[in-house]
């Protein structure tokens, strides 16, 4: 799977969009994760995970920093992303039914905070890109 | 069976009263075929779907998207018992129709997806883990008589 040049065009031009709001989306992607899919918070027995806890904003901005990489580097993400690659199948070791998951919530409160963005053609591209960091991060698993 | 508290319930209730079923069926079937371009084997004869333009403008996917949305909507009236609600439509769907249940899950979260486009302020995270419950649940129903 790899990005066309149109979808990569999309996903840069959303992302400048995103960037501003980081670390707000961050957290809401998480709530949301930890809300619908309770059992993600095993991954995280040593986080206060309460709304407005510091561990979960700091966590969402990693997250979205990472995302932010990955897009700078939309040419060759794998490279961008091989550290965590690494740190996830070696150390962290988050199963990989979880990404699909995060991924689905980070989609969710893009819909709701840019409404006049995430058209048919722009939810397409970011559900591929998000698809494409969740092969690359669990690539090395086994 | 969905298991949803009296808050869950309400909360998807309100939700749901402000939702434009018909609108919302036909837009979240055609992101289905856009965003999962291989869901498109269950509709070659709908016509043009060469493009998310052409997909999202294509009557027969909003005439669609409307009848599944409509049934979907019947579903919220019987939380307490999903799996006779969709009895019959399961087994059309595996008899008849050949649709791997996997699509009635990828469909579900489409719709949460949809719900927040047009209720952001609305679909906080706790109505929407009430609503990922409930397209969960349907989704099982639905799935529930394959054999």
């Amino acid at each position: 799977m790899s990005l066309t040049n149109s979808e990569r065009a999309i996903i840069t031009t959303i992302w400048d969009k995103i960037s501003t709001q980081a670390d707000v989306i961050g957290t809401e992607t998480l709530e949301r994760l930890f809300s619908s899919y309770p059992q993600t918070k095993t991954y995280f027995p040593h986080f206060d995970l309460h709304p407005g806890s510091p561990q979960l904003r700091a966590h969402g901005s990693k997250v979205m920093a990472a995302l932010g990489d990955a897009v700078k580097n939309i040419d060759n993400v794998e490279v961008a992303l091989t550290k965590l690659s690494e740190l996830h199948a070696y150390v962290l070791r988050v199963d990989p039914v979880n990404f699909k998951l995060l991924s689905h919530c980070l989609l969710v409160t893009l819909a709701a905070h840019f409404p006049a963005d995430l058209s048919a053609e722009v939810h397409a591209a970011w559900d591929k890109f998000l698809s494409l960091v969740s092969s690359i991060l669990t690539e090395k698993y086994r | 069976m969905v298991h949803l508290s009296n808050e869950e319930k309400a909360a998807v209730t309100s939700l749901w009263g402000k939702v434009n079923v018909e609108e919302t069926g036909g837009e979240a079937l055609g992101r289905l075929l856009v965003v999962y371009p291989w869901t498109q084997r269950f509709f070659e004869h709908f016509g043009d779907l060469s493009s998310p333009s052409a997909i999202m403008g294509n009557p027969k996917v909003k005439a669609h998207g409307a009848k599944v949305l409509a049934s979907f909507s019947e579903g919220l009236n019987h939380l307490d018992n999903l799996k006779g609600t969709f009895a019959k439509l399961s087994e059309l769907h595996c008899d008849k129709l050949h649709v791997d249940p996997e699509n009635f899950r990828l469909l579900g979260n489409v719709i949460v997806i949809v719900l927040a486009h047009h209720h952001g302020h609305d679909l906080t995270p706790t109505v929407q883990a009430a609503f990922q419950k409930v397209v969960a649940g349907v989704a099982h129903a639905l799935g529930h008589k394959y054999h």
